[in-house]
């Protein structure tokens, strides 16, 4: 059985709004407010119609902008990461690691490199077409990586 | 101009609150609005484009079945439908004009590559881009 399409339309609300301010902290009971649903059935609810559950939906967002920091500024990669919502420049260094597999500097220099012919496509769509895909939680995937092999997927509590 | 593309089509939650938000909210016109039992074709046209029409349906039988209609129900409340553009002329100008009516807005007017561009959701889900044409 789906899910009720109005309540799909206001976790899509929630969704939005992360997009519009991922730099800013995304507790679920704000996400929860802005659904207009409890708290325990919006972490369920939100990764069921999405795939992914929030918290992680805003790293990945909030990786996707610092990639197009990295790629179309010369902005310092600290304000990068305070930009993008990360407290500590250890951290947004650590996780963009495990996520795409390079430090911010060397995507930087790759992508400065690198001529892009992407003026055609309207910009939200470029930047979700770089979104990074995290099916798998950071702690997850940094641990696969180190073991070298394919754990199962994660349970996650919400 | 004889040849080319006349609708194409969204799919909408409900055709009433779909056609108040597009007329009312939007200034868009009613161009087809007919009805066929439980069936309504409905279009309607950006004021400025009299050869294109807006479809707004319902996911309804006999068109699809009733799992496949609950299924596009629900993308389309996801936000999953393909993207829609909307070219005006003053981005910003048109922002808190439509604002003011209530349109929700998903991203505020930006300034990038050359142009303004905003975003907003039609009430089923629907999201639009809004971009400032280009001048010169």
């Amino acid at each position: 059985m789906g899910q009720d399409p109005k309540l799909l339309r206001r976790l899509l609300r929630a969704k939005d709004r992360m997009d519009a301010a991922s730099q800013e902290e995304w507790p679920v009971r704000r996400l929860a407010r802005v659904s207009g649903v409890s708290e325990a059935h919006f972490a369920r609810s939100f990764k069921e119609a999405f795939g992914v559950p929030p918290h992680r939906y805003l790293l990945t967002r909030r990786l996707e902008r610092a990639k197009a920091l990295l790629r179309d500024t010369d902005l310092p990669i600290t304000e990068i990461a305070f930009q993008t919502g990360w407290n500590s420049l250890g951290t947004f260094g650590r996780v963009f690691r495990d996520v795409t597999g390079e430090s911010p500097s060397d995507l930087r220099t790759r992508e400065k490199a690198a001529p892009h012919e992407l003026k055609r496509v309207p910009g939200c769509f470029t930047s979700a077409a770089h979104r990074p895909d995290l099916k798998i939680a950071v702690l997850e995937k940094r641990r696969q990586e180190t073991d070298g092999i394919s754990g199962p997927e994660e349970t996650e509590v919400p | 101009m004889s040849q080319g593309i006349e609708v194409v089509g969204l799919y909408v939650r409900d055709q009433d609150e779909a056609v108040a938000f597009y007329v009312e909210k939007l200034g868009f016109r009613i161009h087809t609005d007919a009805r066929n039992g439980d069936y309504r074709w409905l279009t309607v046209q950006h004021p400025d484009q009299p050869s294109f029409q807006l479809g707004l349906f319902l996911p309804q039988s006999p068109m699809v079945d009733a799992a496949t209609a609950q299924t596009l129900r629900e993308a389309v409340a996801k936000g999953a439908m393909p993207p829609l553009v909307l070219v005006v002329d003053d981005c910003r100008a048109a922002y808190e004009r439509m604002r003011a009516r209530g349109v929700e807005f998903t991203q505020e007017p930006v300034e990038r590559y050359g142009s303004v561009d905003a975003g907003f959701r039609d009430p089923s889900g629907n999201g639009w881009k809004m971009i400032e044409a280009r001048r010169g």
